[in-house]
């Protein structure tokens, strides 16, 4: 509830609310008048504004660029972070899953410009507008979606222009002349036509470190060494706090006010400024200076405590063993450059079934000693997901005499088995009878293959290849 | 003028050096130092120089017979070697096809390997130069299925600069010749499965310990030859089989095959 002057109207309403069908604007008699016993709050605008800060600097762990929309809206520029998260969509699902679980309702949006993400989330049905996508995406919305004052929409209103592509597709200079120049530029802005400068928000507890520029940079090798400057910079000022930096956010102020930002993730606390200046060097040709950086902003956004370690370096050596400690920096280069989900190492699960045998753990996790079973012979690669084979066996139960695979035929010498493999009717209904016997065969030539017939010969069980090679 | 006949073996030997020392790039340690990991099968370690597989270096390895395209003995016979080698490993991926629970059982752990997910060639060769830059891996895997003159003297480079092995698993693309181009490494392996001989073939049905034919194809300073062996143990050791060790069989020569 809010006082307007004399007035005093509903600021926001609930979930339980909007069902007894009260919405934002009406007055609070006439609600009182609708819904017998509601329960008021003022409003605390200070408070929202707060609220929503806090939630902008939480939203920095997806991307370095995040900036507000009062009173209830947020910006976050992903350009250059989404492969952190796996992409566009695995982002979007992952902010989604976050917001609601702690209890945020939040329309969410992706598109090429803030506009008209800002559109789509308020007026439409949300989602990802793919690049270009924006005029299409926007076309059935209506005015009020292009962050219109509620008297341009009116006047738009008036004469029947209700929809954004009625807009799009009229003279420029008669909008222009009948209504002013703040529907064209709202329009511009959504489409990507006008350029729209988002004011970053910044924690006041991070560490970060500017340089600024007398003469507008853009060389990329002039970038390189901002970059190295930086973090030397840095270095220090976490060395101070006892810190390690987990995520750097490197934000390139340029001359027209369109800001570039890179953003690195380390696998561990790391405070060596030679290592940060590399990962950050990896990221840097996705910047476009444009006409020239202005200014340059180095934040370590996400940051673990990191004690002096360097004099205890032979020591790690000798615990860790064949790990070298040295390994976070290869892993942090190689996370930079192709995603967090593309280096891991593989884990043992115990698991008859070959698809389920190994799990990935991060490059970086502690030694877990475990190994597969030694006594089952495993193929060198495994056949994902298994190809049918013609086979053919003397007997029940017994290996086969050949199998074709791929239009070759393969004469079977000497074979093994069987192994029976039981589907794991725990994880999956549909695994209850499932019964798989594994044959490892070699054919003349001294090739191995794995086989197995997905059902007893009795009950029709075909053949498929698994793998090859055999150690 | 000719030197005199009485200097002419040593001048030789300072000759071969010289042109060994050359090859590699620095040639800080000189070849005779450079460490090697011996492969225990007599007849493969005198061919190679230095008694084992030369370490800091690159050796690609080609997978022969007809699965080229899977390179599943080229796997085993990589995982092998880096399993007798402490330290961890740097797995450059082609495909998501490797089957971890193999390499385990060639000796290499899984706790040692780190993998990367590299599908093109183009991701792999520079993955694979930045792992070979860290001291601390035993070694650096790539699958690839070509490498060009330029990359192979970047990875060798890269090799010799820390120390690291670095191992080129070649992938066959379908209807691709099997002709390997110019490189500049170490060694050239070619592996494949072959049949296990001397066992009467209706009397015994069950598998033994698999064989390959590994051909040393290309070596620099060493001699080319070819052998049958068992396929590694799970501490990654090849071994003569045990029908062909009582033998003094000289291992069968190879042509060699004109490279450059």
């Amino acid at each position: 509830m809010a006082q307007d002057g004399a007035r005093r109207g509903l600021a926001g309403v609930d979930a339980a609310a909007r069902r007894l069908g009260l919405s934002p604007g009406m007055s609070a008699a006439h609600a009182q008048a609708l819904v017998p016993g509601l329960h008021l709050v003022p409003a605390d605008p200070e408070a929202e504004a707060q609220a929503l800060a806090r939630l902008g600097l939480w939203c920095q762990r997806y991307a370095p660029i995040v900036a507000l929309d009062p009173p209830d809206g947020l910006v976050i520029d992903i350009t250059g972070a989404a492969h952190l998260h796996g992409g566009e969509a695995p982002l979007l699902a992952d902010l989604a899953a976050r917001l609601e679980r702690s209890g945020i309702t939040a329309r969410l949006a992706l598109a090429d410009t803030p506009g008209c993400a800002w559109g789509l989330a308020r007026f439409g049905a949300g989602g990802i507008v793919p690049p270009g996508g924006a005029a299409d995406a926007l076309a059935a919305l209506p005015v009020a979606g292009l962050r219109l004052g509620s008297e341009a929409v009116r006047a738009l209103q008036d004469v029947g222009l209700t929809r954004i592509g009625q807009l799009a597709d009229k003279p420029r200079a008669a909008l222009r002349l009948r209504f002013g120049p703040e529907i064209l530029f709202r329009l511009d802005r959504a489409l990507g036509r006008e350029p729209e400068p988002l004011t970053a928000l910044a924690a006041p507890e991070t560490p970060r470190v500017a340089l600024r520029f007398a003469e507008p940079v853009g060389a990329r090798e002039s970038l390189e060494g901002v970059v190295a400057d930086l973090c030397a910079r840095l270095v220090p000022e976490l060395e101070r706090r006892g810190l390690g930096a987990r995520r750097l956010d490197l934000v390139f102020a340029r001359v027209d006010r369109l800001d570039q930002a890179i953003r690195i993730g380390t696998a561990r606390p790391s405070r060596d400024a030679r290592h940060l200046a590399r990962l950050l060097a990896e990221r840097l040709p996705l910047v476009d200076p444009g006409f020239g950086i202005e200014e340059a902003v180095l934040a370590a956004s996400r940051v673990e405590p990191l004690a002096e370690r360097q004099i205890s370096h032979g020591a790690t050596h000798l615990v860790a063993g064949p790990q070298a400690p040295d390994l976070a920096a290869l892993v942090d280069t190689l996370l930079v450059r192709l995603g967090a989900a593309r280096v891991y190492r593989l884990a043992p699960v115990e698991s008859d079934l070959p698809e389920r045998a190994v799990r990935r753990v991060p490059a970086l996790a502690a030694p877990l000693g475990a190994v597969w079973p030694a006594d089952l012979p495993r193929p060198a690669r495994l056949l994902a997901p298994p190809e049918p084979v013609m086979a053919m066996a003397e007997i029940p139960d017994a290996p086969p005499l050949f199998f074709v695979w791929r239009n070759t035929r393969h004469q079977i010498a000497r074979a093994d088995g069987p192994e029976r493999v039981l589907g794991e009717w725990w994880v999956a209904d549909a695994e209850a009878d499932l019964a798989r016997d594994y044959y490892r065969v070699e054919t003349e030539a001294g090739e191995r293959f794995w086989l197995f017939r997905d059902a007893p010969m009795a009950a029709n069980g075909r053949w498929w290849l698994h793998g090859l090679g055999e150690a | 003028m000719p030197p005199p006949r009485s200097s002419a073996a040593p001048t030789l030997a300072e000759l071969r050096r010289l042109t060994e020392s050359a090859g590699g790039a620095a040639g800080a340690a000189g070849p005779d130092a450079a460490p090697t990991l011996p492969f225990g099968v007599a007849g493969l370690d005198a061919a190679l120089p230095g008694g084992g597989l030369a370490l800091g270096a690159l050796h690609q390895i080609h997978e022969g017979g007809p699965r080229g395209r899977y390179a599943a003995t080229a796997v085993l016979f990589a995982g092998g070697i880096l399993a007798r080698l402490d330290g961890p490993v740097l797995w450059c991926l082609h495909s998501r096809d490797l089957f971890a629970p193999a390499l385990a059982r060639v000796g290499l752990h899984p706790d040692r390997v780190v993998y990367c997910e590299t599908w093109r060639d183009a991701e792999v060769l520079p993955a694979m130069e930045e792992g070979l830059r860290h001291r601390g891996l035993a070694g650096v895997v790539g699958e690839l299925t070509r490498m060009a003159l330029t990359p192979s003297r970047r990875l060798q480079l890269a090799a010799e600069g820390s120390g690291v092995t670095a191992l080129v698993v070649h992938r066959l693309c379908a209807g691709e010749a099997a002709e390997p181009e110019p490189s500049a490494a170490r060694t050239r392996w070619r592996v494949a499965p072959a049949p296990p001989e001397g066992i009467d073939r209706r009397m015994d049905r069950r598998l033994g310990r698999p064989r390959w034919r590994l051909e040393l194809q290309r070596c620099r300073g060493g001699a080319p030859g070819g052998w049958i062996v068992e396929a590694c143990d799970a501490q990654g050791r090849l071994a003569i089989p045990a029908v062909l060790a009582d033998r003094p069989a000289a291992p069968e020569r190879v042509l060699r095959r004109a490279v450059r």
